[in-house]
């Protein structure tokens, strides 16, 4: 019998189907876009076509859109699968996750596998993935290329925490005939800043910090979130996925 | 619903227009929020009959003792002495705002970055949108914290308000000074009232109080069982209407709820199934009808245990002595017992952290979770030591500020579902 976990983010929706022996045979990755009642019945096409059938799987739901998913057979909060999902990619280590998602940044503390304590910021969206989303539109590139570019620029801060207001700051350096380079790094400071204030309510010292969330692959952010934390960051190309692996290693345990 | 007492608002000068969009959501909200849950204890008929009629019934008996010559003292905060109105045949009714519905108003005057609470007590007022604002003949206001200080100039403007100077600290002189502030409050009183209060009458009103603090006390006794007899959200609404209610009749309606918790203890009934994480709520107080934190929790898969609140434990803990005596002796007994509410407004204030360390272990809570209303600045930053506190003596915490919109329910409910899983 399967085990699914699937995270329902504010922007991405990942998937991670686990078999009997606890291998992961499938990862899929899709925008949420405006239905997660619609991103749900995707997912059960594609897993269908692929021969999995959900009807035999035990199914956990996680992230914000964990409610719209009719087939699954319990949820359970996306701190709680991330923590989960982290704890597995890093060898069962004791850590800090530091979870960057599209709508909320998560600092979570790992002993012995379970969360300890967490922090989450409030409404805002300062220090989540959907700041350097709009930054990234406003400034006409990728998210990943607004990383890169960053790395060569320098000199620039943006003062507003508001998502709002630090696009119209961005927009008028732009007008200003700032460097593009340096807005960009810019943007990435203000979001490595905003995540590092957050993580200064945590105790770091002497653990493991894991970076999670569909930035961990965006080299820069994680050089300048370590400058600013003054510790060393661990991730994994797979660490966007740690809610789903999260929900999935849930999903066999407990047998949902 | 409350069609009947339009005559009775018109005359009490209120925006009927308005007050008929809140009337209209009132009873949604409560059907959503309470009518909802299974197996409530019986004896809640009373606060569900008062909540249906919240602008009718008891405004309507307020007006009747007006008539009779009575004087309503409208008041904001724990530290007003109601025994000293009740001796001089007065009446006490709270005034406090817990609903959004309010907050445009009082935003139209104050700052936004003042807490809901106040803002929406003086929308409250200025919106003429709540009866008990328009009927009471005084307002008593108190200096807790600066947002309330600057709003009672304002309302001032408006009503007669009389303000009671709570001390910051509580050393024996700040305990003295506030004796003082008791006895001017209590002339201000017979004053208003045109009643003397004597020793014995002020010996009197001060059983009075302590018999409706021990009824309570009672209710929330009867949530130390393993199996818990009712939920956290109908002891609230009990707290909330406290307030507003004769403290003779609230009394007598308390201990008729204990009564069946008690035989519930005793029968093994719960309202929560086995296993439910068990929650202390701590922090600021929450107005009727504000509902919003503890709705959330109790649909998470825990229960509210235990509220360290101005509606909760703040609002009824300590008696004052009755050992009568002298005037003097006895508003000396009356300033000894306020003084014992932790408040945030003081400092130090370790003994609010003892307080909430004594009930997490008293109500054997799981967790506990710190509410701030959103811009009460006092709360906010105890709420740094109090999380220190906690965490050293190894009891869960999580820290929430919030206000009185929805906007918030879904990350709210988010966080306290993961707060649940860990509690494991």
């Amino acid at each position: 019998m399967f085990s699914i976990g699937i995270d329902i983010g504010s922007t991405c929706t990942k998937t991670v189907v686990m078999n009997e022996s606890g291998e992961m045979i499938e990862m899929l990755l899709q925008p949420t876009g405006w239905s997660s009642v619609d991103t749900a019945k995707q997912i059960r096409k594609s897993l269908e076509s692929k021969g999995i059938c959900i009807d035999d799987a035990k199914i956990v739901a996680t992230g914000y859109g964990r409610i719209s998913v009719p087939y699954a057979d319990r949820q359970v909060t996306e701190i709680t699968c991330h923590a989960k999902g982290a704890y597995y990619l890093n060898e069962n280590k004791d850590m800090v996750v530091i979870d960057i998602g599209g709508q909320d940044t998560k600092i979570i503390k790992i002993e012995s596998g379970q969360v300890k304590d967490f922090i989450m910021n409030d409404k805002c969206s300062a220090g989540t993935g959907r700041f350097v989303e709009i930054m990234a539109n406003t400034m006409g590139l990728t998210i990943d290329e607004l990383c890169e570019l960053a790395r060569t620029g320098s000199g620039v801060t943006i003062s507003s925490m508001c998502t709002v207001f630090a696009e119209s700051e961005v927009i008028s350096l732009i007008g200003r005939g700032e460097d593009r380079k340096n807005i960009a790094y810019a943007v990435v400071s203000s979001i490595a800043s905003k995540v590092a204030s957050q993580c200064s309510h945590m105790d770091t010292k002497n653990a493991v910090v894991y970076l999670t969330g569909g930035l961990c692959e965006c080299a820069f952010l994680k050089e300048r979130i370590e400058q600013m934390i003054g510790h060393e960051l661990v991730t994994n190309s797979k660490a966007r996925f740690a809610g789903a692996i999260g929900a999935a290693l849930i999903a066999a345990s407990k047998g949902a | 619903m409350m069609a009947n007492y339009r005559e009775m608002w018109e005359a009490l000068g209120m925006d009927l227009e308005n007050h008929d969009n809140l009337c209209a959501v009132l009873p949604d909200a409560f059907g959503d929020v309470y009518l909802s849950q299974e197996n409530r204890p019986e004896s809640m008929d009373f606060w569900d009959m008062v909540v249906a009629d919240i602008h009718g019934i008891r405004p309507a008996e307020l007006i009747e003792a007006q008539k009779d010559g009575k004087k309503v003292f409208g008041t904001f905060c724990v530290f007003v002495p109601d025994e000293v109105v009740i001796a001089a045949d007065g009446i006490v009714t709270g005034l406090c705002g817990g609903s959004q519905f309010w907050v445009p108003d009082g935003e139209k005057v104050l700052p936004k970055s003042t807490c809901p609470l106040i803002k929406a007590s003086v929308g409250a007022r200025l919106g003429k949108t709540c009866p008990f604002f328009r009927i009471a003949d005084m307002y008593v206001g108190e200096t807790t914290c600066d947002g309330k200080k600057k709003a009672w100039e304002i309302l001032g403007q408006d009503v007669p308000m009389h303000i009671m100077d709570i001390p910051q600290m509580k050393r024996e002189k700040d305990i003295a000074r506030w004796k003082e502030e008791i006895a001017d409050f209590a002339k201000v009183v017979e004053e208003t009232t045109g009643n003397e209060i004597t020793p014995e009458k002020l010996a009197d009103a001060i059983k009075i109080i302590n018999a409706k603090r021990r009824a309570m006390k009672r209710v929330y006794e009867a949530r130390k069982a393993d199996k818990l007899p009712i939920s956290g959200k109908d002891v609230l609404l009990m707290t909330q209407i406290a307030f507003f209610d004769d403290p003779q009749r609230c009394a007598q309606m308390c201990n008729r709820l204990a009564d069946e918790l008690e035989d519930r203890i005793e029968k093994g009934v719960s309202v929560f199934p086995e296993g439910t994480k068990r929650i202390l709520v701590s922090g600021t107080p929450m107005a009727i009808p504000n509902w919003k934190l503890h709705h959330i929790i109790e649909t998470s898969g825990a229960a509210v245990v235990c509220e360290e609140t101005c509606t909760g434990t703040r609002y009824f803990e300590n008696e004052v002595p009755e050992t009568g005596g002298s005037l003097d002796e006895q508003f000396a007994a009356i300033a000894d017992r306020y003084m014992k509410i932790n408040c945030a407004c003081f400092t130090p204030n370790t003994d609010r952290t003892k307080d909430i360390i004594r009930l997490a272990k008293e109500y054997k809570v799981d967790g506990v979770i710190d509410v701030n209303l959103k811009f009460c600045c006092l709360y906010d930053t105890e709420g740094y030591s109090v999380e220190q506190a906690l965490k050293e003596e190894g009891i869960p915490v999580l820290g929430i500020e919030t206000d009185y919109t929805d906007a918030d329910a879904e990350q709210l409910r988010t966080r306290i579902e993961a707060f649940v899983e860990m509690l494991g």
